[in-house]
Order: structure tokens, then sequence, then C-alpha cells
């Protein structure tokens, strides 16, 4: 058998954070008095993600998320959970250009300390058909709270 | 006893290649087939030597076009036993040769308050064009629950059959569980009450001798790439009275007899239902995919992939967390599993870089998805090609995906 360690890009893809928000996700489960939601789902491979906002006053003051997918989704969507409360819906939407701009490799982004543990995501931008995986609960977002 | 795939494998140029630095071990056969030289060269060859537009030309290069156009029809048609080669529709593969038994069968007989049966195991391609159907008709969709062990319930199948549908459709092969169905079985109690039998044949084709009058359905469905045949190749082989009596699915050149300024005749079958410049190509590509087969044997092919697939059961069953889903004994070579709570993408970008290509997904069949309680699953499927070494490999990889994810047994 194959005892070699796993190559290096896919220990940089799996680390570590993305298994413990995967196992752990922060902020899962509905979220009482949302006042925007939203549900997508990846058609192609069936991940999918219903998240849910209070927004007061163009101010996230609350955030959850109920989902079912891959690592890659369930872990971005715990991390971005966990950037979003106490954010102006502006500042939420620049957050969602850096994730998008780390996806497509930019590595100003990847150091972007703004992007908090987003940033063990990075490895994903190697990997063009997960790209849409990292990418599934900041599309819920940029959807539910597009005027 | 099973094929020398080694050798096998030389015949298939895209498999010589590499894939991140190892050897590539193709096990998503039941999404696509990769094609022989044999394949490859008579897609070439008919360009360089044949083409032309077929049924139309006078010239003897056009009459060259045609004879290879309607000698492959002869040859799948003998290949699945069809009742005649006018009974051979061609059609860019399995969903639309359902498409069209749906929109021109379906369409003439499927009426307000009648009842279309499908099964819980049904690809997306042998279900949404019923549902389409049945909603513009006013009509009930029926799906057959399946047992536990994944084969069709056939007690509920009797209970539906009671609502003396229309129609009844089910796939030969599941394409995400690997069931072997019952089809003449099935034929025969669906004909009892005055049902026309539609298969999905995209899956059983390819794999075991299929023999439409043995089975004795109405319509059979196939998919050329699934056969080691081109994309974009596939036929609908039908009982011809049916076909005659069937109004046309698409219209335009081809399939017409006379055009007069408001209404047409149209051409005998099977040009009725081929509208249009075929997919020549594809035609003389499939025929080559059967002659390849043929020379093998589909029995042997058959007798080779189960061998695989019980190989797979075995070694992915003894990794702790594994479940593997599907009937255990007679199935064909598709293996569908979850590895504890990885999920299948993970799993399938895992093993790719170890050149391991598997399915990852909810393989068009989202209602048996929800029935197995997982939303997708991942999927090792077989041919003639792949050899006891590439289940090793897959087991292998699996392993690895396992300490990568620190997966403990519960």
């Amino acid at each position: 058998m194959d005892t070699s360690p796993p190559e290096p890009r896919l220990s940089a893809l799996y680390q570590e954070l993305i298994l413990d928000h995967y196992r752990r996700p922060r902020n899962k489960g509905a979220l009482e008095g949302a006042t925007h939601s939203v549900s997508l789902n990846n058609p192609l491979c069936g991940d999918e993600i219903d998240l849910q906002l209070r927004v007061d006053a163009d101010v996230i003051r609350d955030v959850r998320f109920i989902g079912r997918g891959c690592s890659i989704s369930q872990a971005s969507a715990s991390m971005m959970t966990q950037l979003l409360k106490d954010r102006t819906v502006p500042q939420a939407l620049t957050l969602a250009a850096r994730m998008s701009a780390m996806m497509q490799g930019d590595e100003s982004a990847a150091k972007d300390k703004s992007l908090g543990d987003l940033r063990a995501l990075a490895g994903v931008s190697k990997f063009p058909v997960r790209i849409k995986c990292a990418l599934l609960p900041w599309n819920a977002l940029t959807d539910a709270v597009k005027p | 006893m099973m094929l020398d795939a080694a050798r096998l494998r030389a015949d298939f140029p895209l498999l010589e290649r590499q894939e991140h630095g190892r050897r590539l071990v193709y096990l998503d056969n039941a999404a696509t087939t990769q094609k022989p030289e044999a394949v490859l060269s008579a897609i070439a060859d008919y360009y360089r030597t044949t083409n032309a537009n077929v049924h139309r030309g006078a010239y003897a290069l056009a009459i060259r076009a045609t004879e290879a156009y309607e000698a492959a029809r002869a040859k799948l048609a003998a290949f699945v036993n069809a009742w005649a080669p006018e009974g051979v529709v061609f059609t860019r593969g399995t969903t639309e040769s359902i498409n069209l038994v749906a929109g021109s069968y379906g369409r003439a007989h499927v009426g307000r308050g009648d009842t279309v049966v499908v099964t819980a195991m049904d690809h997306h391609s042998n279900l949404v064009p019923w549902q389409i159907l049945c909603q513009e008709r006013g009509a009930t969709l029926r799906m057959v629950e399946i047992t536990e062990d994944g084969r069709i319930d056939l007690s509920d199948f009797g209970t539906a059959l009671e609502r003396r549908p229309k129609l009844v459709a089910f796939p030969y092969v599941s394409n995400a569980l690997g069931t072997v169905n019952p089809v003449a079985q099935l034929a025969k109690l669906a004909h009892a009450v005055g049902a026309v039998v539609v298969v999905d044949g995209a899956q059983s084709t390819p794999h075991l001798r299929v023999d439409v009058q043995a089975l004795d359905c109405d319509f059979y469905a196939l998919s050329g790439h699934k056969m080691l045949g081109p994309m974009g190749s596939g036929a609908l082989v039908a009982k011809p009275e049916l076909l005659e009596a069937m109004p046309p699915y698409h219209g335009g050149g081809e399939m017409i007899s006379r055009v007069f300024d408001d209404h047409s005749t149209y051409n005998k079958i099977p040009h009725k239902f081929e509208a249009g410049t075929p997919n020549v190509e594809a035609a003389v590509g499939l025929a080559a995919a059967i002659g390849y087969l043929e020379k093998i044997g589909l029995e042997r092919i058959a007798e080779h992939e189960q061998a695989l697939a019980q190989a797979a059961i075995e070694q992915l069953t003894q990794i702790d967390g594994v479940t593997v889903y599907g009937p255990r004994g007679h199935r064909a070579g598709v293996v569908s599993f979850t590895y504890g709570d990885i999920h299948p993408h993970d799993i399938a970008t895992i093993l790719d870089q170890d050149g391991v290509c598997i399915r990852a997904g909810h393989h068009c069949t989202q209602p048996l998805m929800r029935r197995l309680n997982v939303p997708a699953t991942a999927r090792a499927s077989f041919y003639l090609y792949n050899e006891l070494g590439d289940v090793a490999a897959l087991a292998g990889s699996l392993v690895k995906a396992g300490a990568l994810f620190g997966y403990v047994p519960a």
C-alpha cells in the first residue's frame, strides 16, 4: 500500500483549520428574526446553503447558516459567518470581493488579514473545480444583501 | 476469467497518459468511456474518404456516405437484436431518445388523468421528460420505491400497475447502484395491464449482452459514448409498428415526404424521426465501437466487470467507515460508496491527486440519493480496460483520504 505522505497541494487544501470548521461549524442553525435569507445550491455537486441574516440600518447584526456539502463549502460558510457580524453591508461586499480575488489566485488577498480564518482556503485556488464550493456561501451573501 | 486489461489499454491512446505524474486510473466509465484507436480512426477515415450529406446526393461519394450511415444502423440493430433496422432511430444519446418517446408517443397517448410509472432509481434523463409530459397533460407520475438493498420493490411495482398506467419506464442497469433489473419480468407485468415499456439502456448496452426482443420492451434507449463510441452518438430502438404510428418529433429536412404550403407528409421510419443532417460521424464511430466490443464478446466483458466489482466491494468494505450501496451478488460494475463524514467531493479531489478518476455527486439521481439518505456518493465504475490493480489503487488512495481527514472510525 502507498504510505507516502500526501502531496503538498493536498495538505495545503485540507488544512486542520478547514477540517475543524467542517466538523464543528460556527453559527450553524436557523436564525431567529432573520430579515434576509437566501438558499443556494450547486446543482452539479449538490452542495447546499441556506444563509440567514438579520440586517438593521445596513449593519449585519447576526448571521447563521444551514447547509450540507463538502468540507470546502461548509468551512467557507462557517468562516464567513464569523467575519460578518456587525459589519456594514458594503463592508461585507468588500470581503466577498476579496474572497473572490483570493480564489482567482490573488496573493495579496491571500495575505489580507481582513479575511481571517478564510485565508486557510487560499489553497483552493489551485483546484479550479473546487472554487465554486468555496464561493457558494459568498454568492448566497451577495444575493441576500443586493438591493 | 478476466480479460487481459493491460493489453486492451494499449488500444486506448488516452489511457497511456499520466495524470499528476501517475498512471491514469480511469474509474468513471458510467459517465463516459475512453475511445479505442479503432473508433478514432473510423471517424477520421470517414472524413478523409467518405464525407458527404446522406440520403440526398446523387453522386458516388454521397452514396458511400449513405451506405456507411445505414450500415452503422444495421450493425447497431444486430448488436441489440432490434426488431428491424428501421426500428433504430439515431439520436444524440439516451436523453434525446427518451425525450423523443415522451414528446411523440407520450404526447399522443398520455392524457388527463392517465398515469406514467417511473422508479426511484431512474436517472434524471428517464424522469424529468416524464415529469414534463405529465405536467403538460395533467397526468399523474407514480414513482416506484426501491428496496433496502437497492432493487426495484416488486410489490410496489405491482401496486403502481393497479393504476393501469399508459407507460412504464425504468433502467435496465442503475447508474448509481449497479442494480441489474429483471427487465423481461417487469415488461411482462406492465404489458399485462396494457402499458408500453420504456427501458433506459444507457448502463446496460455497454456492459452485457442485450436482446431487446427477448426483453420484450417497447422502447429501448442507449448512448454510444458509454460504450467506446463518440459523444453525441446513440439511438432509440423501438418496435417498428409503434414508430409507424407516432407523430414526428422534430420537423425539418429528411423527415418529410412531400411539403405543401401549409402541411407536409412524412418520410417512412426511421427517417421520420431524423430531421436535419444527422451525425454520420457518430454513427460510423459507434459502429466501430460495436465491432471492437463484439471482438471481445459482451459475455466476457460482463464477467470481467463482475470480478472487478466484487473485488472493489470486498476491498472497500474492509476500510472502517466505508459504506457500499446497492445489491451484493449479481450486479454491474458500478460501485457507489461513502466514507464516514468525508464528503464525496473531497474524496474525489484526493483520489485525483493519485491519478484515480471517480465520480462524486448525486449521479443525476436525486430522488435515489434522498432515499439512501445521503446528499451524494462517490462512485467507481469499471470497464474492459480496468484491472485488479485499479481496484487496489482506489482502495489505497481511499486509505490516504482517511488519513488526511484524520478519519477515526466511530
